[in-house]
Protein backbone atom coordinates (compact mmCIF):
# COMPACT_ATOMS: atom_id res chain seq x y z
CA UNK A 1 0.00 0.00 0.00
CA UNK A 2 1.32 3.39 -1.10
CA UNK A 3 0.90 4.91 2.88
CA UNK A 4 1.79 1.75 4.40
CA UNK A 5 3.23 2.28 7.87
CA UNK A 6 1.18 5.57 8.59
CA UNK A 7 -2.14 5.00 10.34
CA UNK A 8 -4.77 6.73 8.85
CA UNK A 9 -6.55 8.51 11.32
CA UNK A 10 -10.30 10.01 10.92
CA UNK A 11 -10.32 13.51 12.04
CA UNK A 12 -13.71 13.49 13.69
CA UNK A 13 -13.76 10.29 15.98
CA UNK A 14 -9.39 10.28 16.30
CA UNK A 15 -10.18 6.31 15.46
CA UNK A 16 -7.64 4.29 12.93
CA UNK A 17 -8.52 3.44 9.80
CA UNK A 18 -9.70 -0.79 9.93
CA UNK A 19 -7.25 -3.05 7.43
CA UNK A 20 -9.09 -5.74 6.87
CA UNK A 21 -7.94 -9.05 4.92
CA UNK A 22 -10.34 -10.44 2.16
CA UNK A 23 -8.86 -13.95 1.14
CA UNK A 24 -6.85 -15.52 0.48
CA UNK A 25 -9.78 -17.88 0.81
CA UNK A 26 -13.03 -16.35 0.84
CA UNK A 27 -15.32 -17.43 -1.73
CA UNK A 28 -16.25 -14.30 -3.11
CA UNK A 29 -12.44 -13.62 -4.33
CA UNK A 30 -12.74 -16.41 -7.02
CA UNK A 31 -9.76 -18.17 -6.02
CA UNK A 32 -7.29 -17.63 -4.11
CA UNK A 33 -6.79 -13.63 -4.11
CA UNK A 34 -6.00 -11.68 -0.86
CA UNK A 35 -6.70 -8.37 -0.78
CA UNK A 36 -5.63 -5.85 1.92
CA UNK A 37 -8.33 -3.09 2.70
CA UNK A 38 -8.29 -0.21 4.54
CA UNK A 39 -11.59 1.18 5.19
CA UNK A 40 -13.01 4.44 7.05
CA UNK A 41 -15.99 3.18 8.25
CA UNK A 42 -17.50 0.84 5.37
CA UNK A 43 -15.48 3.27 2.84
CA UNK A 44 -12.48 2.08 1.13
CA UNK A 45 -9.60 3.85 1.51
CA UNK A 46 -6.57 1.80 0.13
CA UNK A 47 -6.85 -1.91 -1.50
CA UNK A 48 -3.87 -3.63 -2.31
CA UNK A 49 -3.96 -7.01 -4.06
CA UNK A 50 -1.40 -10.15 -2.81
CA UNK A 51 -1.66 -12.81 -5.19
CA UNK A 52 1.03 -15.75 -5.78
CA UNK A 53 -0.97 -18.39 -3.49
CA UNK A 54 -1.49 -20.14 -6.75
CA UNK A 55 1.60 -19.12 -8.63
CA UNK A 56 2.79 -23.20 -9.61
CA UNK A 57 5.77 -22.06 -11.92
CA UNK A 58 3.96 -22.92 -14.93
CA UNK A 59 6.52 -21.01 -17.48
CA UNK A 60 9.78 -22.85 -15.54
CA UNK A 61 7.96 -26.17 -16.28
CA UNK A 62 7.47 -25.21 -20.05
CA UNK A 63 11.26 -25.25 -20.12
CA UNK A 64 11.51 -28.75 -18.90
CA UNK A 65 9.39 -30.24 -21.38
CA UNK A 66 9.13 -30.88 -25.17
CA UNK A 67 6.66 -28.86 -26.78
CA UNK A 68 3.69 -31.35 -27.19
CA UNK A 69 3.50 -31.76 -23.19
CA UNK A 70 3.66 -28.15 -22.74
CA UNK A 71 0.26 -28.02 -24.40
CA UNK A 72 -1.38 -29.77 -21.11
CA UNK A 73 0.24 -26.96 -18.96
CA UNK A 74 -1.16 -24.37 -21.18
CA UNK A 75 -4.69 -25.95 -20.04
CA UNK A 76 -3.89 -25.30 -16.30
CA UNK A 77 -3.22 -21.14 -16.60
CA UNK A 78 -6.74 -20.65 -17.14
CA UNK A 79 -8.17 -23.82 -16.40
CA UNK A 80 -11.76 -21.94 -16.64
CA UNK A 81 -11.63 -21.71 -20.39
CA UNK A 82 -8.64 -24.31 -21.18
CA UNK A 83 -9.52 -24.70 -24.83
CA UNK A 84 -8.50 -21.03 -25.79
CA UNK A 85 -5.33 -21.36 -23.79
CA UNK A 86 -4.43 -24.34 -25.94
CA UNK A 87 -5.35 -22.80 -29.11
CA UNK A 88 -2.98 -19.57 -27.92
CA UNK A 89 0.22 -22.02 -27.27
CA UNK A 90 -0.55 -24.10 -30.58
CA UNK A 91 -0.65 -21.06 -32.85
CA UNK A 92 2.11 -20.13 -31.58
CA UNK A 93 4.26 -23.11 -31.54
CA UNK A 94 2.46 -23.43 -35.42
CA UNK A 95 3.80 -20.20 -36.24
CA UNK A 96 8.05 -21.00 -35.27
CA UNK A 97 7.12 -24.33 -37.11
CA UNK A 98 5.80 -22.06 -40.20
CA UNK A 99 2.94 -24.52 -40.60
CA UNK A 100 -0.80 -23.90 -41.62
CA UNK A 101 -2.97 -26.67 -40.45
CA UNK A 102 -6.16 -27.70 -42.76
CA UNK A 103 -9.22 -25.62 -43.05
CA UNK A 104 -11.17 -28.67 -40.94
CA UNK A 105 -9.03 -27.81 -37.82
CA UNK A 106 -8.98 -24.63 -38.15
CA UNK A 107 -13.22 -24.46 -37.89
CA UNK A 108 -12.88 -27.35 -35.12
CA UNK A 109 -10.51 -25.25 -33.18
CA UNK A 110 -13.40 -21.92 -33.76
CA UNK A 111 -16.11 -23.96 -32.48
CA UNK A 112 -14.15 -25.59 -29.52
CA UNK A 113 -13.08 -21.74 -28.48
CA UNK A 114 -16.00 -20.41 -28.79
CA UNK A 115 -17.77 -23.16 -27.04
CA UNK A 116 -15.16 -22.66 -24.57
CA UNK A 117 -15.81 -18.72 -24.35
CA UNK A 118 -19.45 -18.83 -23.50
CA UNK A 119 -18.38 -21.80 -20.57
CA UNK A 120 -15.95 -19.47 -19.21
CA UNK A 121 -18.70 -16.54 -19.35
CA UNK A 122 -21.73 -19.22 -17.68
CA UNK A 123 -18.90 -19.25 -14.50
CA UNK A 124 -18.64 -15.62 -14.61
CA UNK A 125 -22.18 -14.85 -14.43
CA UNK A 126 -23.06 -17.72 -12.19
CA UNK A 127 -20.41 -17.22 -9.92
CA UNK A 128 -20.73 -13.04 -9.91
CA UNK A 129 -24.35 -13.24 -9.69
CA UNK A 130 -23.88 -15.55 -6.49
CA UNK A 131 -21.71 -12.86 -4.66
CA UNK A 132 -24.64 -9.95 -5.23
CA UNK A 133 -26.63 -12.59 -3.36
CA UNK A 134 -28.73 -14.11 -6.26
CA UNK A 135 -28.30 -17.93 -6.05
CA UNK A 136 -30.52 -19.36 -8.53
CA UNK A 137 -28.22 -18.27 -11.80
CA UNK A 138 -25.64 -20.05 -10.44
CA UNK A 139 -27.45 -23.24 -10.79
CA UNK A 140 -28.90 -22.79 -14.07
CA UNK A 141 -25.67 -21.61 -15.43
CA UNK A 142 -23.80 -24.28 -14.19
CA UNK A 143 -26.22 -26.71 -15.47
CA UNK A 144 -25.49 -25.12 -19.19
CA UNK A 145 -22.19 -25.47 -18.67
CA UNK A 146 -22.17 -29.14 -17.67
CA UNK A 147 -23.60 -29.67 -21.28
CA UNK A 148 -20.88 -28.42 -23.19
CA UNK A 149 -18.22 -29.73 -20.92
CA UNK A 150 -19.79 -32.95 -21.77
CA UNK A 151 -19.17 -31.58 -26.02
CA UNK A 152 -15.52 -31.61 -24.85
CA UNK A 153 -15.63 -34.23 -23.32
CA UNK A 154 -16.98 -36.69 -26.05
CA UNK A 155 -14.31 -34.94 -28.40
CA UNK A 156 -11.54 -34.97 -26.21
CA UNK A 157 -11.82 -37.51 -23.50
CA UNK A 158 -11.66 -35.02 -20.94
CA UNK A 159 -13.88 -32.59 -19.55
CA UNK A 160 -11.40 -29.77 -17.51
CA UNK A 161 -8.05 -29.71 -19.05
CA UNK A 162 -8.77 -31.44 -22.20
CA UNK A 163 -5.56 -30.53 -24.60
CA UNK A 164 -7.92 -31.28 -27.53
CA UNK A 165 -5.82 -28.90 -29.75
CA UNK A 166 -2.64 -30.45 -30.62
CA UNK A 167 0.54 -28.96 -32.38
CA UNK A 168 -0.35 -29.60 -35.86
CA UNK A 169 -4.12 -30.43 -35.78
CA UNK A 170 -6.35 -31.78 -33.10
CA UNK A 171 -6.43 -35.02 -30.88
CA UNK A 172 -8.36 -36.92 -32.76
CA UNK A 173 -11.54 -36.19 -35.43
CA UNK A 174 -14.83 -35.23 -34.47
CA UNK A 175 -16.38 -38.29 -32.66
CA UNK A 176 -19.51 -39.91 -34.72
CA UNK A 177 -23.39 -38.38 -32.99
CA UNK A 178 -21.15 -34.98 -31.87
CA UNK A 179 -23.15 -32.60 -34.44
CA UNK A 180 -26.31 -34.08 -33.00
CA UNK A 181 -25.28 -33.42 -30.01
CA UNK A 182 -24.31 -29.83 -30.29
CA UNK A 183 -27.15 -29.11 -32.31
CA UNK A 184 -29.51 -29.75 -29.50
CA UNK A 185 -27.49 -27.65 -26.98
CA UNK A 186 -27.04 -24.59 -29.43
CA UNK A 187 -30.96 -25.17 -30.11
CA UNK A 188 -31.45 -24.93 -26.36
CA UNK A 189 -29.10 -23.07 -24.93
CA UNK A 190 -31.01 -19.29 -26.14
CA UNK A 191 -33.68 -20.09 -24.41
CA UNK A 192 -31.68 -20.29 -21.13
CA UNK A 193 -29.49 -17.32 -22.34
CA UNK A 194 -33.48 -15.76 -22.04
CA UNK A 195 -34.18 -17.34 -18.95
CA UNK A 196 -30.85 -15.57 -17.21
CA UNK A 197 -32.11 -12.19 -18.47
CA UNK A 198 -34.92 -12.69 -16.56
CA UNK A 199 -33.67 -13.73 -13.92
CA UNK A 200 -31.49 -10.71 -13.78
CA UNK A 201 -32.20 -7.84 -15.78
CA UNK A 202 -35.27 -6.78 -13.99
CA UNK A 203 -34.23 -7.51 -10.73
CA UNK A 204 -33.74 -4.45 -8.67
CA UNK A 205 -31.17 -5.30 -6.22
CA UNK A 206 -29.15 -6.48 -9.26
CA UNK A 207 -29.50 -3.07 -11.00
CA UNK A 208 -28.80 -1.25 -8.31
CA UNK A 209 -25.76 -2.93 -6.94
CA UNK A 210 -24.06 -3.24 -10.71
CA UNK A 211 -25.35 0.84 -12.56
CA UNK A 212 -22.43 3.13 -11.88
CA UNK A 213 -20.37 0.69 -9.84
CA UNK A 214 -16.72 0.26 -9.91
CA UNK A 215 -16.31 2.76 -13.30
CA UNK A 216 -13.00 3.70 -14.88
CA UNK A 217 -12.22 6.02 -17.71
CA UNK A 218 -10.98 4.84 -20.79
CA UNK A 219 -7.44 6.85 -20.82
CA UNK A 220 -7.21 4.56 -17.11
CA UNK A 221 -8.18 1.43 -18.63
CA UNK A 222 -5.83 1.88 -21.95
CA UNK A 223 -3.00 2.81 -19.18
CA UNK A 224 -3.68 -0.25 -17.41
CA UNK A 225 -3.27 -2.51 -20.46
CA UNK A 226 -7.51 -3.66 -19.94
CA UNK A 227 -8.19 -5.41 -22.94
CA UNK A 228 -11.73 -7.95 -23.96
CA UNK A 229 -14.93 -7.65 -23.07
CA UNK A 230 -14.27 -4.85 -19.74
CA UNK A 231 -12.96 -2.51 -23.08
CA UNK A 232 -15.34 -3.24 -24.92
CA UNK A 233 -18.02 -1.79 -22.01
CA UNK A 234 -16.03 1.46 -22.29
CA UNK A 235 -16.90 1.58 -25.95
CA UNK A 236 -13.77 0.32 -27.86
CA UNK A 237 -15.08 -2.21 -30.30
CA UNK A 238 -11.78 -3.90 -30.41
CA UNK A 239 -11.28 -7.55 -30.89
CA UNK A 240 -8.83 -9.80 -31.61
CA UNK A 241 -11.01 -12.20 -33.70
CA UNK A 242 -11.89 -8.97 -35.71
CA UNK A 243 -8.52 -6.93 -36.14
CA UNK A 244 -6.14 -9.55 -36.18
CA UNK A 245 -8.06 -13.02 -37.40
CA UNK A 246 -6.61 -15.82 -36.22
CA UNK A 247 -7.92 -19.66 -37.02
CA UNK A 248 -9.92 -18.91 -39.98
CA UNK A 249 -12.27 -16.28 -37.78
CA UNK A 250 -12.17 -14.08 -40.98
CA UNK A 251 -14.70 -16.85 -42.61
CA UNK A 252 -17.03 -15.91 -39.93
CA UNK A 253 -19.75 -13.28 -39.62
CA UNK A 254 -20.28 -12.22 -35.82
CA UNK A 255 -20.89 -8.31 -34.27
CA UNK A 256 -18.71 -7.17 -31.39
CA UNK A 257 -20.85 -6.00 -28.65
CA UNK A 258 -19.91 -2.60 -27.15
CA UNK A 259 -21.40 -0.77 -24.25
CA UNK A 260 -20.59 3.22 -23.34
CA UNK A 261 -20.82 3.08 -19.41
CA UNK A 262 -17.82 0.59 -18.14
CA UNK A 263 -19.55 0.02 -14.87
CA UNK A 264 -20.00 -3.01 -14.12
CA UNK A 265 -23.56 -3.14 -15.50
CA UNK A 266 -21.62 -2.51 -19.17
CA UNK A 267 -19.60 -5.25 -18.51
CA UNK A 268 -22.52 -7.99 -17.60
CA UNK A 269 -24.47 -6.77 -20.80
CA UNK A 270 -21.10 -6.97 -23.17
CA UNK A 271 -20.86 -10.36 -22.21
CA UNK A 272 -24.36 -11.76 -22.65
CA UNK A 273 -24.06 -10.47 -25.89
CA UNK A 274 -20.84 -12.17 -26.22
CA UNK A 275 -22.42 -15.15 -25.36
CA UNK A 276 -25.07 -15.18 -28.44
CA UNK A 277 -22.21 -14.06 -31.06
CA UNK A 278 -20.17 -17.28 -29.74
CA UNK A 279 -23.26 -19.19 -30.48
CA UNK A 280 -23.66 -17.98 -33.96
CA UNK A 281 -19.96 -18.61 -34.79
CA UNK A 282 -20.37 -22.26 -33.83
CA UNK A 283 -23.29 -22.93 -35.61
CA UNK A 284 -21.77 -21.42 -38.65
CA UNK A 285 -18.88 -23.84 -37.57
CA UNK A 286 -21.08 -26.79 -37.64
CA UNK A 287 -22.84 -26.00 -40.43
CA UNK A 288 -20.01 -25.41 -43.01
CA UNK A 289 -17.59 -27.73 -41.41
CA UNK A 290 -14.91 -28.60 -44.45
CA UNK A 291 -14.57 -32.17 -45.40
CA UNK A 292 -11.03 -33.71 -45.37
CA UNK A 293 -7.95 -33.56 -43.16
CA UNK A 294 -7.71 -32.57 -39.30
CA UNK A 295 -4.28 -32.68 -38.89
CA UNK A 296 -0.95 -31.89 -41.05
CA UNK A 297 0.45 -34.21 -43.34
CA UNK A 298 4.13 -33.70 -42.01
CA UNK A 299 4.81 -36.59 -39.92
CA UNK A 300 7.74 -35.35 -38.46
CA UNK A 301 5.29 -33.23 -36.35
CA UNK A 302 1.78 -34.94 -36.12
CA UNK A 303 2.57 -38.78 -35.07
CA UNK A 304 1.18 -41.51 -37.47
CA UNK A 305 -2.11 -43.21 -36.82
CA UNK A 306 -1.28 -46.32 -34.62
CA UNK A 307 -2.99 -49.08 -37.71
CA UNK A 308 0.03 -47.47 -39.88
CA UNK A 309 2.96 -48.21 -36.74
CA UNK A 310 2.51 -51.80 -37.13
CA UNK A 311 2.84 -51.74 -40.37
CA UNK A 312 5.55 -49.59 -42.02
CA UNK A 313 8.80 -49.04 -40.49
CA UNK A 314 9.23 -45.17 -41.33
CA UNK A 315 6.02 -44.57 -39.16
CA UNK A 316 7.26 -46.57 -36.34
CA UNK A 317 10.52 -44.25 -36.20
CA UNK A 318 8.60 -41.06 -36.74
CA UNK A 319 6.53 -42.01 -33.86
CA UNK A 320 9.50 -42.75 -31.48
CA UNK A 321 11.32 -39.82 -32.60
CA UNK A 322 8.20 -37.94 -31.79
CA UNK A 323 7.40 -39.10 -28.21
CA UNK A 324 11.28 -39.28 -26.88
CA UNK A 325 13.03 -35.96 -28.28
CA UNK A 326 9.83 -34.68 -29.51
CA UNK A 327 10.31 -32.42 -33.09
CA UNK A 328 12.59 -30.04 -33.30
CA UNK A 329 11.63 -26.15 -33.35
CA UNK A 330 13.93 -23.65 -35.66
CA UNK A 331 15.68 -21.16 -33.25
CA UNK A 332 13.52 -18.00 -33.62
CA UNK A 333 10.76 -16.49 -31.18
CA UNK A 334 7.03 -15.50 -31.98
CA UNK A 335 4.09 -14.07 -29.97
CA UNK A 336 0.61 -14.77 -30.89
CA UNK A 337 -2.20 -13.15 -29.27
CA UNK A 338 -5.86 -14.60 -29.29
CA UNK A 339 -8.87 -13.04 -27.93
CA UNK A 340 -9.85 -14.76 -24.87
CA UNK A 341 -12.79 -14.69 -22.70
CA UNK A 342 -11.11 -12.16 -20.02
CA UNK A 343 -8.88 -10.14 -22.99
CA UNK A 344 -6.12 -10.87 -25.03
CA UNK A 345 -4.04 -14.20 -23.92
CA UNK A 346 -0.35 -13.85 -25.48
CA UNK A 347 1.66 -16.74 -25.88
CA UNK A 348 5.56 -16.05 -26.66
CA UNK A 349 7.87 -18.45 -27.43
CA UNK A 350 11.86 -18.44 -27.88
CA UNK A 351 13.06 -21.54 -29.58
CA UNK A 352 16.63 -22.46 -29.83
CA UNK A 353 16.42 -25.75 -32.37
CA UNK A 354 15.88 -27.98 -29.83
CA UNK A 355 12.48 -29.95 -28.76
CA UNK A 356 12.09 -28.27 -25.73
CA UNK A 357 11.45 -24.66 -25.86
CA UNK A 358 14.00 -22.23 -24.88
CA UNK A 359 11.61 -20.15 -22.77
CA UNK A 360 7.78 -19.74 -22.85
CA UNK A 361 5.56 -16.60 -21.30
CA UNK A 362 1.92 -16.34 -21.26
CA UNK A 363 0.28 -13.53 -21.07
CA UNK A 364 -2.49 -13.81 -18.61
CA UNK A 365 -5.15 -11.10 -19.45
CA UNK A 366 -6.70 -11.53 -15.57
CA UNK A 367 -3.01 -10.58 -14.86
CA UNK A 368 -3.28 -7.22 -16.21
CA UNK A 369 -7.10 -6.87 -15.49
CA UNK A 370 -6.55 -7.45 -11.63
CA UNK A 371 -4.02 -4.65 -11.73
CA UNK A 372 -6.68 -2.38 -11.71
CA UNK A 373 -8.85 -3.16 -8.98
CA UNK A 374 -7.46 -0.13 -6.61
CA UNK A 375 -8.01 2.29 -8.61
CA UNK A 376 -11.87 0.86 -10.04
CA UNK A 377 -12.90 0.11 -5.61
CA UNK A 378 -11.20 3.34 -4.32
CA UNK A 379 -13.85 5.62 -2.23
CA UNK A 380 -16.52 3.23 -2.75
CA UNK A 381 -18.24 1.05 -0.47
CA UNK A 382 -16.95 -2.12 0.69
CA UNK A 383 -19.87 -4.22 -0.56
CA UNK A 384 -19.01 -2.92 -4.06
CA UNK A 385 -15.71 -4.59 -3.83
CA UNK A 386 -16.73 -7.90 -4.27
CA UNK A 387 -19.13 -6.51 -7.62
CA UNK A 388 -16.02 -5.01 -8.84
CA UNK A 389 -13.83 -8.92 -8.42
CA UNK A 390 -16.85 -9.95 -10.26
CA UNK A 391 -17.20 -8.12 -13.25
CA UNK A 392 -13.31 -8.06 -13.55
CA UNK A 393 -13.67 -11.79 -14.12
CA UNK A 394 -10.59 -13.34 -12.67
CA UNK A 395 -9.09 -16.60 -12.99
CA UNK A 396 -6.03 -16.99 -10.25
CA UNK A 397 -4.34 -19.49 -12.33
CA UNK A 398 -3.82 -17.27 -14.78
CA UNK A 399 -2.35 -14.38 -12.51
CA UNK A 400 -0.61 -16.65 -10.77
CA UNK A 401 0.85 -19.07 -13.15
CA UNK B 1 2.47 0.69 -39.63
CA UNK B 2 5.71 1.12 -41.89
CA UNK B 3 5.50 5.32 -41.74
CA UNK B 4 5.78 4.87 -37.68
CA UNK B 5 8.79 2.41 -38.08
CA UNK B 6 10.64 4.44 -40.57
CA UNK B 7 9.87 7.36 -38.09
CA UNK B 8 11.01 5.71 -35.02
CA UNK B 9 14.36 4.45 -37.43
CA UNK B 10 15.09 8.22 -38.19
CA UNK B 11 14.52 8.81 -34.76
CA UNK B 12 17.14 6.19 -33.06
CA UNK B 13 19.30 6.51 -35.99
CA UNK B 14 21.81 3.50 -35.15
CA UNK B 15 20.69 2.62 -31.93
CA UNK B 16 17.67 0.91 -32.87
CA UNK B 17 17.09 -2.09 -35.33
CA UNK B 18 14.32 -3.46 -37.38
CA UNK B 19 13.75 -6.93 -37.85
CA UNK B 20 10.70 -8.65 -39.17
CA UNK B 21 10.92 -12.42 -38.38
CA UNK B 22 7.07 -14.62 -38.95
CA UNK B 23 5.76 -10.72 -39.86
CA UNK B 24 6.34 -8.93 -36.57
CA UNK B 25 7.43 -6.03 -35.78
CA UNK B 26 10.19 -6.30 -33.61
CA UNK B 27 12.72 -2.98 -32.87
CA UNK B 28 15.81 -3.97 -31.14
CA UNK B 29 17.39 -1.53 -28.95
CA UNK B 30 20.95 -0.99 -28.72
CA UNK B 31 21.05 0.82 -25.23
CA UNK B 32 18.43 0.01 -22.31
CA UNK B 33 18.69 3.63 -21.24
CA UNK B 34 16.63 4.09 -24.23
CA UNK B 35 13.46 1.91 -23.64
CA UNK B 36 11.45 5.01 -21.93
CA UNK B 37 12.39 7.65 -25.07
CA UNK B 38 11.09 4.60 -27.21
CA UNK B 39 8.31 4.00 -24.98
CA UNK B 40 7.34 7.22 -25.06
CA UNK B 41 7.49 8.59 -28.67
CA UNK B 42 5.41 5.05 -29.63
CA UNK B 43 2.61 5.99 -26.80
CA UNK B 44 2.48 9.45 -28.36
CA UNK B 45 2.07 7.99 -31.66
CA UNK B 46 -0.66 5.91 -30.78
CA UNK B 47 0.46 2.57 -29.18
CA UNK B 48 -2.07 2.78 -26.77
CA UNK B 49 -1.78 -1.06 -24.92
CA UNK B 50 1.56 -1.76 -22.89
CA UNK B 51 0.20 -5.58 -23.20
CA UNK B 52 3.29 -6.82 -21.43
CA UNK B 53 7.03 -7.03 -20.32
CA UNK B 54 8.81 -10.10 -19.69
CA UNK B 55 12.77 -11.43 -19.86
CA UNK B 56 14.51 -14.09 -21.49
CA UNK B 57 17.79 -15.45 -19.41
CA UNK B 58 20.45 -16.07 -21.93
CA UNK B 59 22.25 -17.57 -19.83
CA UNK B 60 26.44 -17.79 -21.27
CA UNK B 61 25.66 -14.45 -23.25
CA UNK B 62 27.11 -10.97 -22.14
CA UNK B 63 24.74 -9.20 -21.27
CA UNK B 64 23.24 -11.52 -20.19
CA UNK B 65 19.50 -11.00 -20.09
CA UNK B 66 16.84 -9.87 -22.91
CA UNK B 67 14.02 -7.85 -22.02
CA UNK B 68 11.04 -7.65 -23.84
CA UNK B 69 8.06 -5.40 -24.26
CA UNK B 70 4.72 -5.83 -26.68
CA UNK B 71 2.77 -2.97 -27.61
CA UNK B 72 -0.24 -2.77 -29.48
CA UNK B 73 -2.05 -0.01 -32.02
CA UNK B 74 -5.77 0.08 -31.73
CA UNK B 75 -5.73 2.14 -35.12
CA UNK B 76 -3.55 0.24 -36.83
CA UNK B 77 -4.28 -3.19 -35.50
CA UNK B 78 -0.67 -4.31 -34.98
CA UNK B 79 1.65 -5.73 -32.06
CA UNK B 80 5.73 -4.32 -31.96
CA UNK B 81 7.74 -5.90 -30.11
CA UNK B 82 10.99 -3.90 -28.29
CA UNK B 83 13.69 -6.23 -27.50
CA UNK B 84 16.76 -4.88 -25.20
CA UNK B 85 19.98 -6.59 -23.86
CA UNK B 86 21.45 -5.83 -19.99
CA UNK B 87 23.28 -7.27 -18.38
CA UNK B 88 25.80 -6.70 -15.05
CA UNK B 89 24.68 -7.56 -11.43
CA UNK B 90 22.08 -6.38 -10.63
CA UNK B 91 20.98 -5.99 -14.41
CA UNK B 92 19.37 -2.51 -14.40
CA UNK B 93 16.74 -1.03 -16.92
CA UNK B 94 14.51 2.14 -16.50
CA UNK B 95 11.66 1.43 -15.40
CA UNK B 96 8.00 2.54 -17.76
CA UNK B 97 5.57 2.78 -15.11
CA UNK B 98 5.46 6.47 -15.43
CA UNK B 99 4.42 5.86 -18.92
CA UNK B 100 2.16 2.78 -18.51
CA UNK B 101 0.08 1.93 -15.35
CA UNK B 102 0.62 -1.64 -16.67
CA UNK B 103 4.13 -2.14 -16.64
CA UNK B 104 3.72 -1.70 -12.70
CA UNK B 105 3.44 -5.20 -11.99
CA UNK B 106 4.41 -6.84 -14.86
CA UNK B 107 8.07 -5.35 -14.26
CA UNK B 108 7.72 -6.68 -10.47
CA UNK B 109 7.05 -10.28 -12.10
CA UNK B 110 10.18 -9.51 -14.06
CA UNK B 111 12.17 -8.69 -11.09
CA UNK B 112 10.59 -11.88 -9.22
CA UNK B 113 11.72 -13.91 -11.88
CA UNK B 114 15.18 -12.59 -12.78
CA UNK B 115 16.02 -10.34 -10.52
CA UNK B 116 16.30 -7.46 -13.10
CA UNK B 117 16.04 -4.04 -11.33
CA UNK B 118 13.88 -1.68 -12.57
CA UNK B 119 14.86 1.77 -12.11
CA UNK B 120 12.36 4.44 -11.07
CA UNK B 121 9.46 1.91 -10.33
CA UNK B 122 7.72 3.20 -7.41
CA UNK B 123 7.25 -0.06 -5.62
CA UNK B 124 9.59 -2.98 -6.59
CA UNK B 125 8.79 -5.85 -4.61
CA UNK B 126 8.17 -9.95 -5.31
CA UNK B 127 4.81 -10.57 -6.51
CA UNK B 128 4.31 -13.92 -7.45
CA UNK B 129 7.26 -15.49 -5.11
CA UNK B 130 6.91 -15.34 -1.14
CA UNK B 131 9.09 -11.87 -0.08
CA UNK B 132 11.64 -13.67 1.40
CA UNK B 133 12.47 -15.75 -1.37
CA UNK B 134 16.40 -15.87 -2.15
CA UNK B 135 16.44 -16.55 -5.42
CA UNK B 136 14.85 -15.62 -9.04
CA UNK B 137 13.44 -18.53 -10.13
CA UNK B 138 13.10 -18.16 -14.50
CA UNK B 139 16.95 -17.67 -14.09
CA UNK B 140 18.46 -20.68 -15.98
CA UNK B 141 20.88 -21.77 -12.98
CA UNK B 142 18.15 -22.07 -10.72
CA UNK B 143 17.23 -26.22 -10.82
CA UNK B 144 14.10 -26.91 -12.13
CA UNK B 145 13.93 -29.24 -8.80
CA UNK B 146 13.81 -26.07 -6.46
CA UNK B 147 16.44 -24.92 -3.91
CA UNK B 148 16.57 -26.49 -0.45
CA UNK B 149 13.77 -27.10 1.84
CA UNK B 150 10.32 -25.21 1.44
CA UNK B 151 10.26 -21.83 3.76
CA UNK B 152 7.95 -21.98 6.92
CA UNK B 153 4.35 -20.82 5.79
CA UNK B 154 3.82 -18.42 8.90
CA UNK B 155 5.98 -15.19 8.22
CA UNK B 156 3.95 -12.24 9.23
Amino acid sequence: MADQGQSLVDPYTGLKAMELNLGPQHPSTHGVLRLRVRLDGEQVKACEPIIGYLHTGIEKTYEDLIFQQGNMLSDRADYVSPIINNLCYVLTVEKLLQIEVPKRCQYIRVMFAELSRIASHLVWLGTSAMDMGAMSPFFYTFQQRELILDLIEMAAGYRMNPSYFRVGGLMRDLPPGFSARLHAFLDGFPHWLDEYRGLLDKNPIWLDRLKGTATISLAQALDYGWTGPLLRALGVAHDLRKSNPYSSYEDFAFDVPTEQDGDVYARYKVRMREMEESLKIVRQAIDNLPEGPWHVANEKIYPPEKEEIAQSMEALIYHFKLYSEGFLVPPGEAYVGVEGPKGELGCYIVANGAGKPYRVHVRGPSFYNLQALPALVQDRMLSDVVAAIGSIDIVLGEVDR
Amino acid sequence: MNDLLEDLRRHFADRLSLLEPFGQHVAHLLYAADIVDVVSLLKARGFSLLLDVTAVDRLGREPRFDVVYHLYHLELKDWLRLKLQVGGDPPEVPSVTSLFKAANWAEREVYDMFGIVFRGHPDLRRILMPDDWQYHPLRKDYPITGVGPLPPLARE
